[in-house]
């Protein structure tokens, strides 16, 4: 596969793990946070974590859509189709996130909720036309890779004036978790592997301010294994030469200015939350997008006056500290235990990116 | 945190902004609104039936060889 | 035998076992299924069996959709069934069907089914016998059920089991993984896109008859359906209390599937096949077994995937194309396309 299989090859991994084990200094330690979801899933598939020097670690960061989407956000969407009886279309990725009082998507769907998993938010669109009698309503989450395509579904359901669609936007940014997980200092961080296809959508100049502000360096790594590997290096060697600047390793997608159609999309469309709570991060300024008030007609939050809903999180899930970067999976009490893909407690074990999740089904118990 | 493949324009429709792209014989219908220009044998980023950017094999090919001097240069 | 187009839909009368039933079950299952034993038209079929050891096996079909490229509903339900049958060693001698049909399915559409059936069952020697027709109200069925039971007979000296694997012994594959899951989804509504893929839908009965002849000590068979190859090697490895080692470059995947599997985010280890086995040898028979199943046409592409170990943990591992290892667990849940 073009552009898949020259990035995965073996030789090349070995050797540039070689390198990494041997510039990697003695008696320090590296701890740097892929901050992607994206990535954690890549490092534990590829076994790359086995590949590096014990002196190096993967702190693995907020960047699981999934993961961040705050319980009450998905009670909501469950108390629309139970309550007005709308069409919720989904990304699969939710289904199975336990939302409060050990419910989900998943399970509401087994109630008899109408609730459908799609590929594309132009799926939803499809669905609203088919069912011009039934309100349908498109649960939109992600970072700033799946945010133009809500944009884009947007514009088209407004210059369709179709009536019976609206959007439950849920998008949320990466600078702003990025500056402040390195702001809360909870744990040291000595460089980010910065997201691949968020940074193709925002530019690597997105970068800069948190790179000057935390003096901490920042490579944005391509989406493959061995980008993953020479962006590790490109990290060491910055941090060895006590550099802090953003490089971008990922340079067949990602510009300095990013995707400059998608960003106008998304400014026409969308505008910023003054607040927004992220699950595990607590509520942050600035970090989230809502619909633009020309487009207040397909906003599903005020079409159906949806109001927050606070949930409990399960008693010794923790998410939140895995989610920051501050605990590894199998610190939790509820680790591969209680908590297993099959009967998840938080979102880090249902996603298929979240850390929880990668430590079980790759890393568990290594013979 | 965003599964995006690549994958060769193989037709396009212009007035409709959509295009049909190829994965190693899958076809796919996928939107290029978020694209200022694209062309057949281009290939592109794929993420939820939206192409996101045009892969550029120039970087490609220079991304490959830095890959290629590393391994080089390994101990 | 060409079906031909019965009009309208199937209703309640057709389950009642008036005429309506007589009827439906003389033009559509008795005319497909056609053989001795069921012409008879008893409520029963008796026959002599040779002596040994039988083997009996059922499975529900609940497929959606009902026909999807390289098969349907009813021949997957025959070839199901066959291959639960032999992966014991057996000779499948003999199949029933029961089918559950929701009111408002076309005629045309369960002639088609039932059509495919009586194909499947006759290319591979497997006459159906007997069987049962309900019906049910409308929501109540996803169209059609299929329940179908196979009995056959394991030949002397064959003693094939999920808990005989060892250390040292080898595991093979008869083929390509992925091809019916994908070619499946590649029909659903949403998630389609368009390719060549088709079901690998197959009874392995008579492969299975050819690489017996090679080498009748064979340990284990299965065939890897639901959850894929990942979760019959995990099976395996748990009922057996050992572990295995696989090559990732050595298992067998189209690029067709590659590709599918790298555009919804899925893994081909866990996506169903129905027409390929696993089988566990001796190390020092899997070359002949190979060469055997390269030979048949339902095994072009059979290779040996890894070799089993020993293990308190019973886990499956697996060498990556990449240079390192991971587990390959069990599936939790249902393996969904995703975004992130």
């Amino acid at each position: 596969m073009k552009y898949l299989d020259e990035f995965r090859d073996g030789a090349t991994a070995r050797a540039l793990a070689a390198t990494i084990r041997n510039e990697a200094l003695t008696g320090r330690e590296y701890r740097l946070m892929e901050f992607c979801g994206g990535h954690t899933h890549a490092i534990f598939r590829y076994g790359i974590k086995d590949l590096m020097p014990a002196n190096l670690r993967f702190v693995h960061g907020p960047g699981c859509p999934v993961c961040v989407l705050p319980a009450g956000r998905i009670e909501a969407a469950i108390k629309l189709v139970e309550e007005h009886q709308v069409i919720l279309c989904t990304y699969a990725d939710l289904m199975r996130v336990p939302a409060g009082k050990k419910d989900s998507l998943h399970k509401a769907k087994a109630r008899g909720g109408d609730i459908r998993m799609i590929y594309s938010a132009t799926d939803a669109l499809g669905i609203a036309q088919a069912n011009p009698d039934r309100q349908v309503v498109f649960f939109a989450i992600g970072f700033e890779t799946t945010t133009p395509p809500t944009a884009a579904v947007l514009k088209i359901a407004h210059a369709m004036e179709l009536k019976n669609f609206s959007v439950y936007c849920n998008h949320v940014l990466t600078p702003p978790a990025m500056a402040h997980i390195l702001d809360s200092a909870e744990t040291q961080i000595d460089g980010i592997l910065g997201p691949s296809h968020v940074s193709s959508v925002i530019g690597s100049c997105a970068y800069a301010s948190c790179c000057k502000q935390y003096k901490t360096p920042i490579v944005i790594a391509g989406f493959e294994p061995l980008d993953v590997l020479a962006s590790t290096l490109m990290l060491l060697r910055q941090i060895n030469t006590g550099r802090h600047e953003v490089e971008n390793q990922y340079t067949r997608v990602v510009s300095s200015t990013g995707n400059e159609k998608a960003q106008a999309l998304m400014r026409d469309t969308l505008v910023m939350r003054a607040l927004f709570e992220w699950r595990g991060l607590g509520r942050l300024p600035d970090s989230a997008m809502q619909i633009r008030g020309t487009y207040a007609d397909l906003d599903a939050e005020k079409r159906f006056a949806m109001q927050d809903i606070e949930v409990a999180e399960n008693k010794g899930c923790i998410c939140p500290a895995v989610l920051r970067g501050v605990s590894d999976p199998d610190a939790c009490k509820l680790f591969g235990t209680v908590c297993t893909p099959e009967d998840p407690k938080g979102a880090c074990m249902v996603s298929s990116e979240g850390a929880c999740a990668a430590y079980y089904s790759y890393g568990r118990r290594r013979a | 945190m965003c599964l995006a493949v690549p994958a060769r324009i193989i037709s396009l429709d212009s007035a409709a902004n959509m295009a049909v792209v190829d994965l190693d014989g899958i076809r796919k219908e996928t939107s290029t609104m978020l694209l200022d220009s694209v062309k057949v044998g281009d290939y592109v980023l794929l993420h939820v039936g939206f192409a996101l950017e045009v892969i550029n094999p120039d970087e490609a090919e220079r991304t490959l060889a830095i890959f290629a001097e590393m391994r080089a240069d390994a101990p | 035998m060409k079906a031909t187009h019965i009009k309208g839909v199937v209703d309640m009368t057709h389950g009642s076992g008036g005429r309506a039933s007589a009827r439906l079950i003389e033009e559509i299952f008795v005319r497909h299924f056609d053989n001795e034993l069921l012409a008879q038209r008893n409520d029963q079929a008796a026959f002599n069996v040779p002596a040994g050891r039988m083997v009996i096996s059922t499975d529900a079909h609940v497929i959606s959709p009902l026909f999807f490229p390289g098969g349907d509903i009813g021949s997957l339900s025959v070839h199901g069934t066959i291959n639960d049958v032999c992966m014991s060693g057996a000779v499948p001698l003999y199949l029933s069907a029961a089918f559950i049909l929701e009111e408002g399915l076309s005629l045309a559409d369960l002639e088609r089914i039932v059509a495919s059936m009586g194909e499947a069952s006759r290319k591979a020697g497997v006459p159906i016998v007997t069987g049962d027709t309900k019906v049910v109200e409308k929501g109540k069925a996803d169209g059609v059920f299929i329940t179908t039971t196979g009995i056959g007979m394991v030949p002397q000296g064959v003693n094939i089991s999920g808990d005989l694997a060892r250390a040292g012994h080898a595991i093979l594959i008869s083929g390509s993984i992925g091809d019916h899951g994908m070619a499946v989804l590649s029909s659903r509504e949403g998630l389609g896109f368009s390719t060549s893929l088709q079901s690998d839908s197959a009874a392995l009965h008579d492969l299975l008859a050819a690489m017996l002849e090679v080498s009748p000590n064979i340990h284990c068979l299965r065939d890897p359906t639901r959850g894929g190859l990942a979760t019959t090697l995990n099976e395996l490895a748990m009922q057996s209390g050992v572990g295995m080692l696989i090559e990732e470059q050595a298992i067998p995947v189209k690029p067709e599937v590659r590709g599918a599997c790298e555009l919804l985010g899925l893994d081909p280890l866990y996506v169903a096949n129905e027409g390929k086995l696993v089988c566990i040898c001796d190390a020092a028979d899997a070359a002949p077994l190979l060469a055997a199943m390269q030979a048949h046409p339902l095994g072009r592409d059979a290779a040996m995937i890894g070799r089993v170990v020993e293990d308190d943990q019973h886990l499956v591992q697996m060498q990556t194309a990449f240079g390192g290892s991971r587990i390959v667990d069990w599936l939790a849940g249902e393996q969904l396309p995703r975004i992130c």
